[in-house]
Order: C-alpha cells, then structure tokens, then sequence
C-alpha cells in the first residue's frame, strides 16, 4: 500500500510554480513595468491606495508579477510595505494647500476660485472607442515621430457652472479656499471638537474598539475599493440613511514635507521629498445641533451642518465620495445599520484580510473535517452511517467512560 | 529599488513589539493580547499568526518543524518552511523530538512535548465567544467580567437539540481557571495535551490581531457537563494501515482500488517513526 495522506507537497508546489512562472514569461505578455504605470494610470491608483503604499513604480511592477490581478499586487505591496523601516514623519499637511488640478461643488453654483471640472469622465459617453485598438498597431509600427494620436474620447461637455478654465493647469492653483469655510463662518458648520493628539498609525498600532475617528479614516483610506463604494452605496440607498451633498471634491496634488531629524525649524527649512496626488471629498449632511447655545422657547431643535470626510491616494472619486459617507455613518454609530457599525466595516473592508480569509479555505482542513464527521455521525439514527450504531449503544447503556462516550 | 530583507523577515522594530505582545499572552494564560499583525507574504489566514510568532521568537540555531493536518509535507506547511527558511537559514526536521520550534496548524503532535520545546499553534478565529457576540468590543467585556454564560448555553443547546455536545475541532477550554480559550481548531483529541503540559503554547491570530499563550504547567479544561462530559473524538477498533497505531488521531481514507474504507495515523512524523523502528526491529530478528 503506497502511503498516500497529503504527501508530495513540496514536488507538487515547485510544479505549480514552475507553470506560474512560464504563464508570465510569454514573451508576448511581457509588458515593461513602465508602460502599465503609463497606460494605466488608474489602476495603478487603485494598488497605492489599497496598500497604503505611494509608489507608482512598485505599483507597476506589483500589477506586473500578479497578473493584472489587483488582489495580488496589493498583497505583494502590502508585505514588502510591512518590512519597511519608517525613520521620518513629515510635517502635518494642509489640504487646504492643494495645487488643485481639479474641483467642484455640488452645493453651490458660485465658489470661490471657482468650480474647476479639470479631467474627468463623467460628461464622457462610455462608447468603446475601436480607433484605440487601430492606434496602438500605429505606434507600434511606426516611427518615433508618429502622428499625433487620435482624441480617446469626445472632448466633455461643459458642466454648467465652469467659470475657471477647463483645461488643466499644469501645477494646479494653489490655495484655493474651500467650500466648507464659508459655511463655517456662518456657524451653520458644527466644527468637531478639536483634538490635536498625534494620530495613531494602524499599521503600528492594534485595531481597538471603539475606533477614533483618526483610525476609522486610515482603514476606509486603504480599504478596497469595491467595499468601500459597496457599504456607502448601501448607506446612501437606505441601510443606515444618510445622503450627503458634495461639499467640495477635489483632485490634486500635496506636497510632503520632512524636517531635518535634529534641527527641526519651520516650513521654509524643511524638506521637500514629493508630491502625492489625491483625490480629497468633503460631503454636506445635516444633522440636529447637540449643544444649543440659544434655548428656545417651543422647545424645537435646531439643524446644522456635519461633514464626512474623504481623502484617498489618485483618482478615485467614487471610493473617496463613498468614504465621506462611511465617515458621516461612523461618527452616527447607531448600531441598528451596519453601514454605521464600526466593528461591521472596520473589520471587512480590507482586501488583505477578507482575501485572506476567504482564500484559506482552499487549504487542507483534513483534521477538522474529520473531528466534524466524527460529531455528524453520532447524531445519526440510521443504522448504515458507520459509527451511528456504535453511539446509539452508547446512549442507551449510559456508560460516560471518556473514551467511549459519545462525540462532544 | 532592491531591498534586501532583514534576519527572519521583520525589521527589529516589529519583532520587539511581537515579542512584547507574547511575554503579556504569557503572563495572562489564555488572554488574547492585541497585536499590530503585520501584511506578510502569504496569504492572510493561511498561517500568518503562527508566522509573525515564529519570526520573532525564531534564532539562528533553531530546529525547527512545520506542520500543518498533522503532516510535514502538506502543502502549506511547505510553504511556510520555505519562506521561515530563506529568511533565516535554519535547520529543518521533520522529527518532532528534534525540533526547538514546532509551527503547527490544526494538530499537537502524537509524541509529548518537552519543557525545551516551543509549539506555536496557528489560529484562524481566536474569539471562542464569536459565535454568540459578533461585536469584539463586547467579547473583551464578557471577557473581563468572565462572562462565560453564551459559551454554556451554547454547548448546552447542542445536548438538548443533538443528545450531546457536537463541537468538532477547537472546542472551547477554561484555562488557568479564568479565560475561556480557542484552543486554534485542533481536534477534541488534542484539548488534554495542553493541560498542564511541559511545553509553552503560543498561538497567533494575523488576520483577527491577536496573540495569546498556554504557559507550561498550567490547566486547560475542555468545558463540559457533570452529565455530559467532553469526549475526544473516538477512533474504537482502529488501527494505522501503515503502522498498526491505535489511540492515535487518524486520516479516514479509501482504498482507490477496493473502495474500502481504511486508516492511517494523521501524524505522518510519528507514522514514519514507528516504521523506521520496526524496520530496524525486523532487521535485527
């Protein structure tokens, strides 16, 4: 009798990732990391974002060696991410101080700096464009001076209320105000309380309930995509209510600074090391006043104005609107709704660990199963189930000999 | 942009926090400690508790074994083995009495550990209350009151819906007389080698952040009834096919040619053990 179990693991591994290895070496398929940081710009977005890792080259080559797969290259990142010293902190940055590239407000018509559309599909229609297909044999063919390539898509329809250019600047306008201080100087915005403890770094930190608000932000910031946009999807159609009003979203770029480790001076002193491109949302909802400041004599309660925030890495305006509602949901924490259960999307929007998880049950469960089966069976009646007849004797002799009483 | 990775994967910084988190697990037996559970580089829930542990507890001169269902070579223990070993560059045994450092998944090997010996057990759900209480921030109350009344009644809806308790694997254990513990889905027939044993237990949980430790010498009871008292599963009249083992836990396996169905000790290193010893026996006759 050969010994068979689960033996030849290590063989049948190598063979596996032998045949891995010879799906990615086509040479047809071999794409330089570059061109995918090039031609997909997007998605390379997406894996900084999901890894909480800005590195547009790694993203690339993440993307490369999974395949396309963005599950994988967000795993890959994650785990170099997770063997990286951090040996600075930069200085605190400014939203405010974004060079915007792009920005609008679905509140009000009239912003100041006005409403910049900037680059964005949504005025596009979505009809495949077969030219691109034609383009890329062009360019593929011909020389460096090939012809300027054709318009990928109809140029976008004005939206109704531009008043700075369309095209973008190239840098971005710095220091535009945002939408949400003129609210605030009218005292319609409730501003939270301020707190300037140091944020906690969830990377560094255990996940303890309940979450501050700095933690809560971080963990939607790299949370799938998918997920993210899924819960506030559900939040803003009805499971646990809340429909905001995009206060402002823009898009661009921060610039991160680092002071010099031992001589820590202001701003001018310190070190530029980059710019990171973000997509940053602020939605509008209305909420009750806590402290009334005025008592009013019917006893009616006053509205005021809330916001929930976005903030994440690239162009992803959905995920970073459908994070402002999750934030908004969070701060409400009735429990009843679990888009404002913390511990409901805290826990299951990381693609690390719900791939994780759900990925693990591909693996050998031999033991358990087994101890399962013995439980299974001696509930069982039926006399041709092995091992029934054997309990069934037991239950009725009485016998609790540890050894011979039935399965626990 | 190459990066060459540190001694057992982690930067220092981590290890420390690791180790920390341990001597607490230690310190509380049966106490789930939190733990910033790094990304590592396979799949989270296949084993990364158990890993981050090995990690940083793990030395140069370490001998270290792997196993997962019981058996050396399964797929993901080799896997396991691989990356332990390409980050550290220590010695492999697939021999249970030579190993410093046993990663397991799912089982406590046949032959008794000794009090020079480290099992680290990975644990896929840590929260023996989880089943009752979704929420963790109420589980770490229930916890701290030693609110253990979901985990009664939920064996005691077992006895009367089934006529005894139907847990399978990770039946939940009362250890040190105070916390109730996942004991990581071993089999029922493990539960006893951890009470008062000579080994230290540590078992991780990377993807649920926890880490927690059965001292050496310290109580772990199965829960259990007056009149219904835990039982390991039953393996009555059966004996290995390859060794001739009884008592042991085993695989349930069909002959693909009979189609009958037969047994083989789960624990291949013992399997093997007990082989090789007869061999030589048979030799000397």
């Amino acid at each position: 009798m050969a010994y068979v179990a689960v033996s030849g693991g290590e063989e049948a591994i190598a063979a596996s990732l032998e045949l891995l290895s010879e799906g990615l070496s086509d040479p047809a398929a071999n794409v330089a990391s570059a061109r995918i940081a090039a031609a997909l710009p997007e998605l390379i977005d997406q894996v900084m974002g999901e890894s909480s890792l800005y590195e547009p080259s790694l993203a690339a080559l993440a993307l490369r060696q999974g395949g396309g797969s963005v599950e994988e290259a967000v795993f890959l990142l994650r785990a170099f991410r997770s063997t990286l010293e951090r040996p600075y902190t930069s200085r605190i940055i400014e939203t405010g101080n974004m060079r915007v590239k792009r920005r609008i407000s679905a509140a009000f018509k009239d912003i100041l700096g006005g409403q910049i559309l900037g680059v964005t599909r949504d005025y596009s229609h979505r009809l495949l464009d077969f030219r691109l297909d034609g383009e890329e044999q062009a360019s593929d063919s011909a020389s460096p001076a090939a012809p300027a390539p054709v318009p990928a898509v109809p140029a976008p329809a004005p939206a109704p209320a531009v008043s700075a250019p369309a095209a973008e600047a190239p840098q971005g306008f710095p220091n535009l105000p945002k939408v949400a201080a003129s609210l605030r100087a009218q005292g319609l915005l409730t501003p939270p309380p301020p707190d300037d403890t140091p944020p906690r770094d969830i990377t560094m930190e255990p996940l303890s309930f309940p979450a501050g608000r700095d933690v809560r932000l971080q963990i939607l910031a790299r949370g799938m995509t998918q997920a993210v946009m899924a819960l506030g999807y559900a939040a803003l159609r009805g499971f646990g209510p809340a429909h905001p009003t995009v206060g402002e979203l823009r898009y661009g770029t921060l610039d991160v600074l680092v002071d010099h480790p031992f001589e820590a001076g202001d701003e001018e002193d310190a070190y530029y090391v980059g710019a990171l491109a973000v997509t940053e949302v602020e939605s509008l909802f209305s909420v009750e006043r806590e402290e009334q400041e005025a008592a009013s004599a019917d006893d009616t309660h006053e509205l005021s104005f809330a916001i929930g925030y976005g903030l994440v890495y690239g162009r992803a305006e959905s995920k970073a609107i459908a994070m402002s509602i999750l934030d908004h949901c969070l701060t409400l924490g009735d429990e009843t709704f679990p888009t404002q259960d913390e511990e409901f999307v805290l826990y299951h929007v990381d693609s690390i660990e719900a791939t994780g998880f759900i990925s693990h049950l591909k693996l050998p469960h031999y033991v358990t199963f087994q101890s399962k089966l013995n439980s299974v069976r001696r509930t069982r009646h039926d006399a041709d189930v092995p091992g029934a007849a054997f309990a069934r004797e037991e239950r009725t002799d009485g016998s609790q000999e540890a050894s011979h009483a039935t399965a626990v | 942009m190459r990066q060459l990775y540190n001694f057992a994967f982690f930067d220092e910084g981590s290890k420390r926090e690791i180790r920390r988190a341990i001597l607490k697990g230690i310190a509380i037996p049966g106490y789930q400690v939190p733990f910033a559970s790094r990304e590592m580089p396979i799949g989270r829930g296949w084993g990364t508790g158990g890993l981050q542990i090995t990690l940083a507890i793990i030395g140069p001169d370490e001998v270290l074994k792997v196993i997962d269902q019981g058996h050396d070579g399964s797929v993901n223990a080799v896997n396991i083995k691989k990356l332990i070993v390409a980050t550290t560059g220590v010695e492999i045994t697939d021999e249970t009495a030579r190993a410093s450092l046993i990663q397991s998944r799912h089982r406590i090997p046949e032959v008794p550990l000794t009090a020079e010996q480290v099992l680290v057990l990975q644990v896929p759900t840590p929260e023996p209350l989880r089943d009752i209480e979704p929420r963790e921030s109420e589980t770490r109350r229930l916890h701290a009151e030693a609110d253990y009344t979901g985990a009664w009644l939920g064996l005691f809806e077992q006895v009367v819906r089934y006529g005894n308790m139907t847990t399978g694997a990770d039946h939940p254990v009362l250890v040190n007389g105070r916390y109730v513990m996942a004991p990581s889905p071993i089999p029922r027939f493990d539960n006893h080698k951890l009470n008062n044993a000579a080994h230290l237990t540590l078992l991780g949980a990377g993807r649920e952040k926890k880490i927690y430790a059965v001292p050496p010498w310290t109580s772990v009871v199965s829960l259990d009834f007056e009149d219904y008292p835990f039982a390991p599963e039953t393996f009555e009249g059966i004996r290995c096919r390859v060794c001739g083992a009884q008592g042991v836990y085993f695989d349930e396996l069909t002959d693909p040619d009979t189609g009958e169905v037969f047994h083989q000790c789960n624990d291949t290193s013992y399997c093997q053990t007990r082989r090789e010893a007869q061999t030589r026996r048979e030799a000397q006759t």
